[in-house]
């Protein structure tokens, strides 16, 4: 408290008002109790999430300030922190909804509580003008909103004013999921029509930098580059009133630094910790740590099939037991990861995803592997990963490098910059073995083979083809989980994916973040974004 | 020899502090040729279960998150940082002599040419085009010298070039050339020799500049790759584990590092006393 | 005056190839850069098609020769790009950076020059003793450092241990805001708008920044006072002002030291130049957000508009404050022309 006493001094010496803060921030008396700051170590670079080049980070504030159709649930887990329910969704600005019987159309009831800031209701038109919008201009949102089978804007009808309805081609279990991703969100379109231009007729030149939403946050103030204030909208009704007034979001580019404000107490929370610094954070006790394993998402190590000798199935298992996993998990996760290793059968019984592929450390395995192949001398290639996330990346690809080498396999490190990495890796496809960490949103199995396991698709960096499971993906896809063919064709899948092993699990990376004792209602989102709305400082 | 044994003592004897700049240089001299073979350890080898522990007696400087053993890698990395130091300042010193003196003797365009491009890259901010060069060519040890080298010609050319116009009619050039010399010749054999003395100073604070400039370059992520040990990466990768109390990974490269640096920023002092006594400053 | 004016003019038209070759490099070297704006911006899980949509859009798939000779008309038109890491204009960036960096340099440097001109002063009365020694040691010691490591290192002990410093946090303390901009350096602005409390936080945000930067720059500038005082102290004039009986107080601060200045200068503007690229790594430490963070994420984005308008700024900004220095020396030491 040295220096708020030494600036309060400074403050009387030049006859400024005692309590510096009531100056300086707006209207009400915010004390520190009614404000979170959060540090984090990427700044947004839009409020439009539509729009092209709008980096990863910014959709924390499409989370916070817009409002969609509906929403994933919260639940409880074992230890007692919050994560998001992939199987609970619940009504936003839909208040209920309904679908047909041949499962091909949806139809939403609007709640008539939901108002935008300026006061008007939300209707039927406001969504359709934004779900229009969100196929129409292309790149990733796009491509999100066709995992639900959105893809035109004949799709979206208005029945009435406070009725909405999505006709999809086929039924699938995807599209009411898809509408609670960050994607589909609600905009005023009749504020947003009037800045609209010929040239620009989805008027993103001023949702870039103007929000014009319904969300439980209204976006204060941008400082780009410096940090950004959410302001609590106190006329929110589609929930729960969010307890924390004001939010502060610092850019703070240095991970030390990040860590030393969160152990002063000059920061409350702390989104994506690095492994190492929530273990300690844990261990020492004075800053809560709150994490969970990440959903659908795996750190891999990926054998390109397009690379001899890694087109030999017998090369990739070799390698798959010559991995050092126990000590990828303790040393580069720090123990915050979900092993991956170790599985009994080559053939799984139950369909949870992820789980442990059926390999361990075992050099004479992987030797023996090796030398069917015809590669009892070992061979030369090179190992690459992505320094953006250097982090946990670089501890495990010099394990995996020393591993490799004892059969004789000798990789050299190849460190590619964060902006490269994905033309390299996941573009092009041209990387022989390469650290990978795909996460898919929608909770599925097949989702993540969907992406990972087709061939042509992004996140099949290891040129993988194989026909059976592109017929089992296309089949199971859109299949409700109910359908007992669903869980014969996953454990399909996920069999062929032990026994061809074109990616190497290693573990199952948690999201942790680091917050003051007095910070509740954290959850952690498949999105690894922050959502305010339910945090309160005690 | 006895004539320059004697002076050198002289030098020597006015100033303890070059003196110990001349030992530290032979001591880091001696761990880069010989470091490898005197490790305790394999500085490459890493062991999961041995991470970030204190100095002890047997890990004298403590291993780092990888178990490696720090002390055998700062050993290791003089060989590096030096080789990094050497090679970018020698091919510095050569082409920018040659640029500067070229541009000196026979002036004209040449001398128009060398000067716009040196002024062309003085004009950067020298850190950000060491960045954009290894960005865009990489980050191996060889394009770090490669973008070391670069920024650095201009100081070199301009010494060269200075000196050079100012003796180009001296007496022993014009000698020379009655006696049948070659241009190049006389330029190779009687001009540089003459503007080496400005030059020595230039060279050791340069080479000081090179091994906190690939440090930099490693604090951003674009330094030499891993697992190579090299003090500017170990600087900067123990950095982070500062704030949770492992302060040995950072301090002790960092003091090796500041230590290189240190002596060849007095060593440029000593070697300019050496070679003139009426610059001594 | 006349000729004053055509003298800088002149120095000016030098220095436009320079200026010229800078945009040529910072273009090519951008296009060299290995990453694929395109790809990096259409997002994760963007297709072939979006990709090439994006890249129509940012006109990346037009000839070098073409989007070179685009650059340079939107230049002489005022028009310095789009940044896309950020999604501002870049001369809005620039603009709103500048000033951060620039206040954070000229700290520095002043604390540097408050405390090695003594020192060279102290070293050039004392030559050879262990005094001299002593400042010999200490500047060098402070340029033999890493910056980077030099501000952690500082943020350890004075922030993180000691509580005396404040949070790292950027150019204020999160519960102020910034006065009203004049001129974008908060010290002046809150002084200007005479707002005391913002004052001291700004001061005290800057001090480990600059106080970092100014280690750096100690060495170069007691060094070169150090020699130019020697110089000056061994000159005839001031034999003459000692034999004709003044103190040598006098003798040290109007005689000597005013005729040591002018190297100093020089040397001062060789620094500020240096500090300005130094910046980079210190801005990272302390989360300031000046031109030096904004040149690393713009280079490890491939942000090509950002990196080319960052250095196109630098270099102007060095080709005037070489001329600014020239034009100093000629007003202080008049047998200095400006024709080289």
């Amino acid at each position: 408290m040295q220096r708020r006493e030494f600036l309060k001094h400074l403050g009387v010496a030049t006859g400024a008002s005692v309590l510096p803060f009531l100056k300086y921030l707006p209207a009400e008396a915010a004390g520190r109790s009614d404000t979170l700051v959060v540090v984090s170590g990427s700044g947004i670079n839009s409020l439009d999430l539509h729009r092209k080049g709008t980096n990863r980070p910014s959709y924390q504030v499409t989370v916070n300030i817009y409002d969609r159709l509906v929403r994933f649930g919260v639940k409880t887990l074992e230890d007692g922190s919050l994560a998001y329910d992939s199987t609970k969704i619940e009504p936003e600005v839909a208040e209920s909804w309904t679908v047909s019987e041949d499962g091909k159309s949806l139809s939403f009831k609007i709640n008539p509580k939901a108002k935008f800031w300026d006061g008007s209701p939300v209707t039927a038109h406001d969504v359709k003008w934004s779900f229009d919008r969100a196929v129409s201009l292309g790149g990733f949102p796009a491509v999100q909103m066709k995992a639900g089978s959105m893809t035109k804007p004949e799709q979206f009808v208005v029945v009435d004013d406070m009725t909405f309805r999505i006709d999809i081609p086929a039924p699938s279990k995807l599209t009411l999921p898809d509408l609670a991703v960050p994607i589909p969100f609600i905009i005023n379109s009749k504020v947003a029509k009037a800045k609209a231009t010929e040239k620009d007729p989805w008027a993103t030149e001023f949702l870039h930098k103007t929000a014009a939403g319904s969300g439980a946050y209204k976006m204060a103030r941008w400082d780009p580059g410096q940090q950004f204030v959410y302001e609590r909208n106190d006329d929110w009704a589609l929930g729960t009133k969010p307890g924390v007034k004001r939010v502060i979001v610092r850019e703070v580019p240095s991970a030390s630094t990040r860590r030393a404000l969160v152990e002063r107490g000059d920061a409350d929370l702390y989104m994506n910790v690095p492994a190492k610094d929530a273990k300690e954070f844990e261990e020492g006790g004075k800053v809560g740590v709150s994490g969970a394993p990440i959903d659908n998402c795996l750190h891999v190590l990926a054998l390109n099939l397009k690379h001899k000798p890694f087109d030999n199935v017998k090369v990739r298992q070799a390698i798959a037991y010559a991995l050092p996993y126990k000590e990828i998990v303790a040393a580069a996760a720090y123990g915050r990861g979900k092993p991956m290793f170790g599985g009994k059968d080559m053939t799984p019984a139950d369909i949870t995803w992820p789980q442990p592929f059926p390999y361990d450390q075992d050099f004479d395995k992987a030797k023996a592997l090796l030398a069917e192949a015809g590669l009892k001398d070992g061979f030369e290639t090179t190992l690459s990963f992505n320094l953006g996330l250097a982090d946990w990346q670089e501890p495990t690809a010099l394990l995996i490098q020393e591993a490799l080498g004892k059969i004789g396999i000798k990789a050299k490190l190849d460190k590619i910059p964060g902006a490269n990495w994905r033309t390299a890796a996941l573009v092009e496809k041209r990387l022989p073995m390469h650290l990978e960490n795909f996460g898919g949103w929608l909770n599925y199995p097949d989702y993540y083979f969907f992406w990972a396991y087709k061939f042509g698709h992004l996140f099949n960096s290891s040129n993988y083809k194989n026909p059976e499971v592109e017929k089992l993906v296309d089949e199971t896809l859109h299949m409700e989980t109910s359908e007992p063919q669903y869980v014969e064709n996953v454990k399909k899948l996920i069999s062929i994916a032990f026994e061809d092993v074109p990616r190497i699990p290693l573990y199952q990376p948690y999201l942790d973040s680091a917050m003051q004792k007095n910070v509740s209602g954290y959850a952690s989102w498949f999105h690894r974004q922050l959502d305010c709305r339910g945090i309160a400082k005690v | 020899m006895r004539r320059h044994l004697k002076h050198l003592r002289y030098v020597m004897g006015e100033n303890p502090v070059t003196v110990f700049a001349f030992s530290l240089f032979t001591l880091i001299l001696f761990l880069a040729i010989f470091g490898p073979w005197i490790t305790p350890y394999d500085p490459l080898a890493t062991e999961a279960a041995n991470t970030l522990k204190p100095p002890s007696w047997d890990h004298l400087f403590g291993t780092d998150h990888l178990g490696r053993d720090v002390f055998s890698r700062v050993i290791a990395a003089t060989r590096l940082d030096l080789g990094i130091a050497v090679s970018a300042v020698a091919l510095s010193f050569l082409l920018g002599s040659a640029l500067g003196c070229s541009a000196g003797f026979w002036g004209g365009w040449t001398d128009r040419i060398v000067g716009r491009f040196s002024d062309t890259i003085m004009a950067f901010p020298l850190f950000v085009l060491a960045m954009g060069i290894v960005a865009a060519m990489g980050n191996t040890v060889e394009n770090i010298i490669y973008a070391t080298a670069i920024i650095n010609l201009p100081f070199y050319a301009r010494v060269a070039r200075a000196e050079t116009a100012i003796r180009r009619n001296a007496g022993f050039v014009h000698a020379a050339r009655l006696t049948g010399s070659g241009e190049v010749r006389i330029l190779a054999t009687q001009l540089f020799p003459n503007i080496l003395p400005p030059m020595m100073v230039q060279i050791s604070l340069n080479m000081g500049w090179a091994i906190l400039n690939a440090a930099g370059l490693s604090f951003i992520g674009l330094g030499v790759r891993p697992p190579a040990a090299e003090w500017g990466i170990m600087v900067a990768e123990g950095a982070n584990y500062i704030v949770s109390g492992e302060w040995w990974l950072a301090i002790f490269p960092g003091a090796a590092l500041m230590l290189a640096v240190f002596c060849f920023n007095l060593l440029g002092d000593g070697l300019r006393d050496l070679v003139d006594p009426l610059r001594r400053t | 005056m006349g000729s004053r004016l055509i003298q800088v003019g002149r120095r000016l038209a030098q220095a436009l190839p320079s200026v010229f070759g800078v945009i040529v490099i910072s273009f090519v070297l951008t296009r060299a850069l290995p990453g694929d704006p395109a790809v990096y911006f259409a997002g994760a899980m963007a297709d072939e098609e979006s990709i090439e949509q994006v890249r129509r859009a940012l006109g990346l798939d037009r000839t070098w020769i073409e989007q070179f000779l685009i650059y340079v008309g939107n230049l002489a038109n005022g028009d310095w790009g789009m940044s896309l890491s950020t999604g501002r204009p870049v001369t809005e960036e620039l603009m709103q950076r500048l000033p951060a960096s620039l206040e954070l340099t000229l700290l520095g440097l002043g604390l540097a020059v408050a405390v090695a001109v003594p020192l060279g002063v102290l070293a050039a009365t004392r030559p050879d003793s262990w005094v001299d020694h002593l400042c010999r040691l200490l500047v060098t010691a402070g340029v033999s450092l890493p910056t980077f490591f030099t501000g952690l290192f500082l943020v350890y002990i004075f922030y993180y241990l000691l509580g005396w410093a404040p949070s790292p946090l950027g150019r204020l303390d999160i519960l102020y805001l910034s006065p009203p901009q004049v001129t974008g350096f908060y010290v002046i602005d809150s002084l200007i708008a005479g707002d005391g409390e913002t004052l001291g936080a700004a001061l005290a945000q800057l001090v480990l920044p600059a106080a970092t930067l100014g280690l750096f720059a100690l060495a170069p500038i007691a060094r070169m006072t150090r020699a130019a005082m020697l110089g000056a102290l061994g000159s005839e004039f001031v034999r003459t002002a000692r034999a004709g009986g003044l103190s040598s107080a006098v003798v040290l601060g109007t005689y000597a030291f005013r005729n040591a200045a002018l190297p100093v200068l020089t040397t001062l503007g060789m620094v500020f130049s240096f500090l300005l690229g130094a910046n980079v790594l210190v801005e990272k430490v302390f989360s300031w957000p000046g031109i030096g963070s904004f040149a690393i994420e713009a280079l490890v984005a491939s942000d090509y508009a950002a990196v080319q308008g960052f250095v196109l700024a630098m270099a102007l900004l060095f080709v005037c404050v070489n001329l600014a220095i020239d034009v100093i020396l000629t007003l202080v030491d008049p047998r200095v022309g400006l024709d080289e």
